[in-house]
């Protein structure tokens, strides 16, 4: 018989090294599966885990493959705290990314005081745009807003790529698909440290995500907004007594998710890419929902979390090139990643105790 | 029109598989969301063992074993651990995915000799209706038969209705002496090789081949089958063919030369997916009559 009793208070060492044990073991068990179908497993988690970051330069590359996690992150934590699963951040990443597209690429000639303050609010437009649809169907039918928001990040990802094969195609990019180049106003340009030179790829949206995560972090934990938020999903029902409204609660996290994933959109093609492509984010917004369960629902851990994953997507990249291995292998690691700190949050919470099978009691 | 027929039910043969196993495990309380892994896995399993023996059977019993080892996952941490089941079905869908694709990655660009058609006696001579109804390979067969096998065990059997009570109140289940982890446990697992099956039929009839994310979303549109079905089984093949449907109007509407974009044809069954839960949501006393109260709800207990 195990039994389970939950713990009155969790002890602060456990917050901070359940983390760190689930990173641990998610080395350990990832690097066994590979042994186990025939890969190295040391090589594995070298290309994995240490070769992306073996240069100086590539701790800058690290902040910018983490920058588009940290953003969507900090908003899918608000979900999350909420109790509103919406696991589709990836087509709201896409709208954003449309949507600052159009203005990138109808008003090429906008200084750039106008166009980065423009293309922000446009990718933040359209990425709540693109999460209002789940959010309003859940509110106003009860429908399930977890296949909603996934079923349309099918819907965006095909509409991303019918606009750059078709009607916003640049007529000189010999067939492939993509836009026209955005206007150098419309670019996000790198980091220029002290005037000590670059950092890798690390351009001044890394700066952005950093700044909101922190602004996440107040927002979650001293306004009315993000107590809500917490009441809503730790105590639903307390929170009706106290008036608070579910469904306005529902919108109102829904809108920042997809806003910050938005955000995220435009930021990856502002800096990264320059011009919008069939694929404008390589599954950044499910990453992120691995990000922001690493970070323990918390905006200033979305930080940590998201360098720590990002390592995990260079390694990718890296497996990729070197090893030959597909994109999605990293989810392997990823996958065990969640499992470990799901794991981890239940010994947390409760009291685990095996004490053998007693006679007295009734089988179950 | 009779191929347009033949693959409408051809492609719904999946859906059918792994809606009809989601269905029993949300029945009994539990949300997995790691349908589109547990497929993958029993697609690449199915590929690999067929690739490897030869045996397209071999491959089957292999895409069923894989699906269910799959579900176990879940269930040591969604059920044992008490973990958060949707974030448990997530990580198995990526964890799914990503293990398909570095298991397949020795099988990319081969191809194997799928199942072949296991015709009926007598039965498949019927002019029309032989031909679309009785010349079926044995798992298209065997997706019908499970659909029945489920309905007749939710409905009929004991067993049924212990799973049905521990889905609906696992306290009160509990209190009666009813083993309700080992009940959802079971279900799970059932779950999982059902939608390894589903999984299997890809490379095994539908297209000869592995590629990683194979599936393209068919897990997920099972679960929303399971919400139109209003977890009634037999409404699973209406919904499984209306998708079918939908897909292939797709191919259809290419090879007529449509003056649609190929994208937006390709948006209609994630588009179909999202109108349909609409509809069934609005009309509560329908969508929620069968729907079990303690779906994805977290079980303590004693265990």
């Amino acid at each position: 018989m195990i039994s389970m009793t939950p713990r009155k208070d969790i002890p602060l060492i456990r917050t901070i090294a359940t983390p760190a044990v689930a990173i641990l073991l998610t080395l350990i068990i990832g690097a066994s599966i590979f042994a186990i179908l025939g890969f190295s497993p040391t090589g594995a988690l070298y290309e994995f885990f240490v070769a992306p970051v073996s240069r100086l330069d590539q701790i800058g590359d690290l902040f910018v493959k983490a920058c588009p996690l940290i953003i969507t992150a900090t908003g899918l934590v608000f979900c999350y705290r909420a109790n509103v699963w919406n696991i589709g951040a990836e087509g709201q990443l896409i709208f954003g990314a449309i949507f600052s597209g159009w203005v990138a690429l109808n008003f090429p000639d906008l200084p750039m005081m106008v166009m980065m303050p423009a293309m922000i609010l446009a990718s933040i437009a359209g990425g709540i745009f693109w999460a209002l649809i789940p959010a309003l169907l859940k509110v106003r039918f009860n429908t399930n807003e977890i296949l909603v928001s996934l079923m349309l990040t099918y819907v965006a990802t095909l509409f991303i790529d019918w606009l750059v094969r078709g009607p916003w195609r640049d007529p000189m990019s010999f067939g492939f698909p993509l836009t026209k180049m955005y206007s150098d106003a419309a670019l996000i340009h790198r980091v220029d440290l002290f005037g000590a030179g670059m950092l890798g790829q690390l351009h001044w949206g890394v700066v952005g995500a950093l700044i909101l995560a922190l602004i996440g972090a107040f927002v979650l934990s001293r306004t009315i907004l993000g107590f809500q938020v917490k009441v809503m999903g730790d105590a639903p029902r307390a929170g009706r007594f106290a008036g608070f409204n579910p469904g306005l609660v529902t919108i109102g996290v829904m809108a920042l998710a997809g806003g910050a994933a938005g955000l995220a959109g435009m930021v990856e093609v502002s800096a990264s890419m320059g011009q919008l492509q069939p694929n404008v984010s390589f599954g950044y917004g499910f990453t992120a929902i691995i990000v922001a369960f690493l970070a323990r629902l918390n905006p200033i851990g979305v930080i940590f979390a998201g360098l720590v994953v990002a390592l995990a997507e260079l390694g990718g990249d890296n497996a990729q090139m070197v090893l030959g291995m597909p994109k999605v292998v990293t989810g392997v690691f990823k996958g065990v990643l969640l499992f470990m700190l799901l794991a981890g949050e239940t010994f947390n919470r409760y009291h685990i105790t095996w004490h053998g099978r007693r006679a007295s009691q009734p089988e179950p | 029109m009779e191929a347009l027929i033949l693959t409408v039910l051809l492609t719904s043969v999946p859906l059918i598989f792994a809606a009809a196993g989601e269905l029993v495990a949300e029945r009994s309380g539990v949300l997995n969301l790691g349908v589109e892994g547990m497929m993958l896995m029993g697609a690449v399993t199915a590929f690999a063992a067929t690739s490897l023996s030869g045996n397209p059977y071999l491959g089957v019993f292999a895409g069923a074993v894989s699906g269910g080892l799959t579900a176990l996952i879940f269930a040591i941490f969604a059920l044992g651990l008490a973990t958060n089941q949707v974030a448990t079905g997530l990580a198995l869908t990526i964890f799914g995915t990503g293990l398909s694709g570095l298991m397949g990655e020795p099988f990319v660009g081969g191809t194997i000799a799928g199942l072949s058609n296991l015709p009926i006696p007598l039965l498949s001579e019927i002019p029309v209706i032989g031909a679309l109804l009785f010349n079926h390979d044995l798992l298209a067969y065997l997706s019908i038969a499970m659909l029945v096998v489920v309905a007749w065990f939710l409905k009929k059997t004991r067993a049924g209705l212990v799973l049905r009570a521990v889905g609906n109140s696992h306290d009160s289940a509990n209190a009666l002496g009813y083993p309700v982890l080992t009940v959802r446990f079971w279900a799970v697992l059932f779950g999982g090789t059902m939608a390894g099956l589903g999984g299997a039929y890809l490379p095994l009839v539908l297209t000869p081949h592995w590629s990683e994310g194979m599936t393209a979303g068919r897990g997920w549109i099972a679960l929303a089958l399971v919400v139109f079905a209003s977890w009634v089984p037999s409404r699973i093949l209406i919904g499984a063919l209306l998708f079918g449907g939908i897909t292939i109007m797709q191919l259809a509407g290419q090879a007529r030369g449509w003056a649609v974009p190929s994208q937006m044809l390709s948006m209609l069954p994630y588009l179909a997916t999202i109108a349909v839960l609409v509809v069934i949501a609005r009309n509560k006393e329908f969508s929620l009559a069968n729907s079990p109260a303690c779906l994805g709800k977290i079980f303590i207990g004693n265990r």
